[in-house]
């Protein structure tokens, strides 16, 4: 039988506030255990929760990136469960009423198509803390600086047909929430979690098929992986006319499987109910036109913007745009140099190139936007040569000083003198007698590829300064005569 | 000095008659005299106190302080109080210090009250009688063999006894009111939202409410003049100013509304109290009030709808008492599950549990709606009916309790007739509203509670209406004669 799969993502992002969701602890990550945790976030008794108005502002964020619903009204409610790193026997979350309601965001699929992917909600949450199995003998560590921490919880609908997709939508909903500076996106540290629901049913039937959920997956590679393992596995049981059950799966990243957690039966009725602590968030019209006015620029509309002013190809336009940072990074360099193409081929070619090899961030470029398009300018006004640029452009990274520092250290600035290059020429054909000849007396259709022999010797004379497009002029002029 | 009201005593501090030190260390000697019979309070707090009364006696000396500066007051030990054990009535708490104060505590303290200690109460404030407490039953002054309401039994016995000059009481569904009336104080459970439950260990969030209580509604207004007030830190209290509770005091009654809802006065009620009840509206009659008949249709929902909601809210808040941070923890736990069950099954009372298990289950999947969506929307009609009705009335009046105080162990046994002595009180909660039960006239010995209920923030005239009660009668100032 021929079976087709069906995903729907669960990803929670953390939200980068300084505080924690309703409580005045710090997020920072990788504090000493327990030190970041304060009465609330230990659920001592008496305490009580206060919304964090800047989780707030980030959520109307998000769903205004993706054209959503933004709910006028939204309820918190308690989800109740034991559970040790749990402090108050319940999560403050979002049930009926979330914040964010239906939207909508476009993947790329391989074929160079776009599909549409829908979000059916997001809702704010508190983390729970996290309990540490090691270094305690035969007991558990439990570590509160995490509990408490913003959540957003985006919760896609089964849109998606293969690991393949998944991980596009996961990439779009990462590069979006990094872009609009709501998470930091983290995957090892846990800012960004995916947890993905698998089912798979025959092709052409409407029902959807039993689904399990898979948890754990911390990279972008491990959520194909854990994903087409999972499908190989339910198909493998429904060939052999076997039943799926229903239930939670851990993948396992070392053995690339997936592994039972708990079953639909085990799992637990989280008696939710609005938490009657926190009054209902109403958000006025005012409020959430503040944060629209003050909404960055999305990907999409970069990449069209940059088409349009600078002229780019969509495809590198896309590219440049892809990150917020390398965007505004692209732009500066772009700006700086006058030539939006030529910053665009720079900035994917070498100046990428250089900080994949470094293993670097763009955010950690030792080549500063402006100082990039300083360089790229000496291109542009025929200083120095694009080669000669690649030299001046890893002296830069070495820190050795802005372009023109270099350029006149190195003493690199392009000859366009026409009687000096004129004297260099003269010198390599005096020199090169028999070849010129050759020239002269070779089929002019052939003639051009000669030329580049007397290209390279003036180039080398001149150390690779001489300006070629007046030494391939000059050249032409004077051998022909 | 023990018969004097808070503005009796302020005055002798700054006429210095006596100092606060002394003040307090009398109501210290008549704890250690009286409560070993009472067991009004779970902790008496005497070097905190002494030096309390000491900063207070400075302040006075330099002419600072307010009307409660240097007061020796009590706490019902629900309010977290840094550096003292705060029990909640619950053997799950008693081992647990609280390592910070409540609003209520840090603003009473701000104003110079000295507290002498922490009361004793229902276990987690579940219970009518104070008889769920895990450090024993707390004995009625007016006759020793019957209880003081609950659940807060113990502030309302130690006023009563004049161990106290006055205490603080939390009511979820009656548990400042009823013990009052059962005590012969005043008691004042306010709005939703007018005192902030930072720091009160919740039973039921939507509910709770901090409140005072005391001999007279003068001093419930001092009282509550220091307790209430927005907090930011507990996002249900309102941002809305306190009103001068005392200014209006003195107000006259004349043309004054007086709802008495038929339902009230039903079969339900003891004939005694129903005559004590009637004696005082005549006394607001001789003051000029306009008392008017008037129904509150779903009073009988009142109970059933709150038997939902309060266990549901506490089947929650009760979950972080796990035995993993704080509290009572069982020996040796062989595992996780094994660590939850014990320390539980060990830490709560029969009637915690019983409400915790009730809660859970109208919570539940496949029965939340039919239960707790329900109760919700009863809710809305019992606050409905109180709308209605203060269209038509100022306040309104009525019972406090069906009947007087009851003997110790008489419903142990029957939690339901025990809840139905929350029958008129706990609509009152259900709808927010401010209400005060104060001192009638007794029937065979044992104290009568008049309930007022007023509109939202309406406290200063429920003060008002019960202050004026109290200048042309002297309910409230009997006192139970073995404690003189």
């Amino acid at each position: 039988m021929q079976w087709e799969t069906v995903i729907g993502l669960e990803i929670h992002a953390q939200l980068a506030t300084k505080s924690k969701i309703f409580s005045g602890a710090s997020t920072a990550f990788g504090a000493e255990p327990n030190t970041q945790a304060c009465a609330v976030d230990l659920g001592l008794p008496g305490v009580l929760p206060v919304l964090n108005e800047a989780v707030v502002r980030l959520a109307v964020r998000f769903g205004l990136a993706i054209g959503a619903e933004i709910s006028r009204r939204s309820i918190f409610a308690r989800k109740n469960y034991f559970y040790p790193d749990l402090p108050k026997g319940y999560q403050i979350s979002q049930f009926e009423l979330p914040i964010v309601g239906k939207g909508e965001l476009t993947i790329p699929l391989e074929d160079g198509s776009e599909k549409a992917v829908g979000v059916t909600r997001a809702h704010l949450e508190e983390d729970a803390g996290k309990s540490l199995h090691e270094d305690f003998q035969g007991m558990t560590g439990i570590d509160l600086n995490r509990a408490g921490t913003p959540l957003l919880e985006i919760v896609s609908e089964p849109d998606m047909r293969s690991a393949r997709e998944a991980v596009a939508y996961a990439r779009k909903i990462h590069q979006l929430v990094r872009y609009i500076g709501i998470c930091d996106g983290n995957m090892q540290e846990g800012s960004f979690r995916v947890d993905a629901n698998v089912s798979v049913r025959p092709c052409g039937q409407a029902a959807y098929g039993t689904r399990t959920e898979l948890k754990n997956i911390n990279s972008f590679r491990f959520i194909e992986r854990a994903i087409n393992f999972e499908v190989a596995r339910q198909i493998d049981i429904l060939d052999s006319g076997g039943e799926i059950v229903q239930e939670t799966r851990l993948y396992d990243a070392d053995k690339d499987e997936t592994r039972s957690m708990r079953s639909k039966e085990e799992a637990n009725d989280y008696r939710y109910f609005p938490d009657p602590d926190l009054l209902p968030l109403e958000l006025d019209e005012d409020f959430i036109e503040e944060i629209r006015a003050a909404m960055p620029e999305l990907p999409g509309e970069k990449a069209a913007r940059f088409c349009a002013e600078f002229g780019l190809a969509q495809a590198d336009a896309a590219a440049v745009s892809g990150q917020r940072e390398l965007a505004e990074f692209f732009e500066v360099a772009a700006g700086v140099c006058g030539d939006g193409r030529l910053a665009s081929n720079w900035v994917r070619g070498e100046l990428l190139g250089a900080l994949n090899k470094a293993g670097l961030d763009i955010t950690a470029s030792p080549v500063s936007a402006a100082a990039f398009g300083g360089l790229l300018q000496r291109i542009a006004d025929d200083t120095i040569s694009g080669k000669i640029a690649k030299q001046v452009f890893e002296a830069m990274w070495r820190g050795e000083g802005d372009a023109d520092a270099i350029i006149e250290a190195k003493g690199l600035k392009q000859i366009t003198d026409s009687g000096a290059i004129a004297g260099i020429v003269d010198a390599v054909l005096a020199k090169n007698t028999a070849q010129v000849e050759n020239y002269r007396n070779a089929d002019p259709a052939k003639q051009p590829k000669m030329l580049g022999f007397f290209v390279g010797q003036v180039m080398k004379a001149s150390k690779g300064k001489a300006n070629p497009k007046q030494v391939n002029e000059l050249l032409r002029e004077k051998l022909s005569g | 000095m023990h018969t004097k009201s808070i503005r009796e005593l302020a005055d002798g501090l700054r006429a210095r008659t006596f100092s606060s030190v002394e003040l307090t260390q009398h109501f210290l000697e008549r704890i250690a005299r009286f409560d070993g019979e009472l067991n009004s309070f779970v902790s008496v707090t005497q070097e905190v106190a002494l030096a309390a009364a000491t900063r207070a006696d400075e302040r006075l000396a330099k002419g600072d302080g307010a009307l409660l500066t240097g007061i020796p007051i009590a706490h019902k030990d629900i309010f977290c109080t840094e550096g003292v054990l705060t029990s909640c009535g619950s053997r799950m708490l008693e081992n647990f210090i609280a390592p910070y104060s409540a609003t209520v505590v840090e603003k009473m303290a701000a104003d110079g009250a000295v507290m002498l200690g922490k009361t004793n109460m229902d276990e987690f404030a579940m219970g009518s009688s104070n008889e769920t407490s895990h450090f024993g039953p707390v004995k009625n002054p007016w006759s020793t063999d019957c209880v003081p309401g609950g659940s807060s039994g113990g502030s309302a016995a130690s006023v009563a006894a004049r161990l106290a000059v006055a205490a603080t009481g939390t009511d979820t569904g009656g548990s400042i009111r009823q013990p009052a009336s059962f005590c012969g104080l005043t008691g004042l459970k306010p709005t939703y939202g007018r005192c902030s439950r930072w720091g009160m260990i919740a039973f039921a969030s939507s509910l709770d409410q901090a409140g005072p209580m005391t001999r007279g509604a003068e001093d419930a207004a001092i009282l509550l003049q220091s307790m209430a007030g927005f907090d930011a830190r507990d996002s249900t209290s309102v941002h809305q100013p306190v009103g001068d509770y005392l200014a209006g005091l003195e107000n006259g009654l004349k043309g004054l509304r007086i709802g008495l809802p038929t339902e009230y006065f039903d079969a339900g009620l003891d004939t005694d109290v129903a005559r004590s009840i009637e004696q005082a509206i005549n006394e607001y009659r001789r003051l000029g009030a306009e008392p008017v008949e008037i129904s509150l249709p779903n009073t009988h929902l009142a109970v059933p709808s709150y038997y939902v909601i309060a266990p549901a809210e506490c089947s929650s808040n009760l979950s972080r008492f796990d035995g993993v941070r704080f509290g009572h923890r069982c020996d040796d736990p062989k595992d996780l599950e094994d660590l939850y069950k014990r320390s539980r099954g060990e830490g709560f009372g029969p009637e915690v549990k019983r409400r915790i298990l009730m809660g859970a289950y109208a919570l539940s999947a496949g029965y939340y709606d039919a239960y707790y969506l329900k109760a919700q929307k009863l809710r809305h009609l019992i606050s409905d009916d109180f709308r209605a009705a203060f269209e038509r009335v100022d306040v309104i009046a009525g019972p406090t309790s069906p009947g007087v105080a009851f003997g110790i162990g008489e419903r142990a046994d029957d939690p339901i007739s025990m809840y139905l002595s929350d029958i008129y009180t706990i609509a009152v909660n259900m709808a927010g509203l401010p209400g005060m039960s104060i001192p009638v006239a007794p029937v065979g010995g044992k104290p009568v509670g008049l309930q007022l209920i007023g509109n939202y923030f309406d406290e200063g005239r429920l003060l008002n209406v019960a202050h004026r009660l109290q200048q042309v009668t002297d309910w409230h100032l009997a006192m139970p004669a073995a404690f003189a």
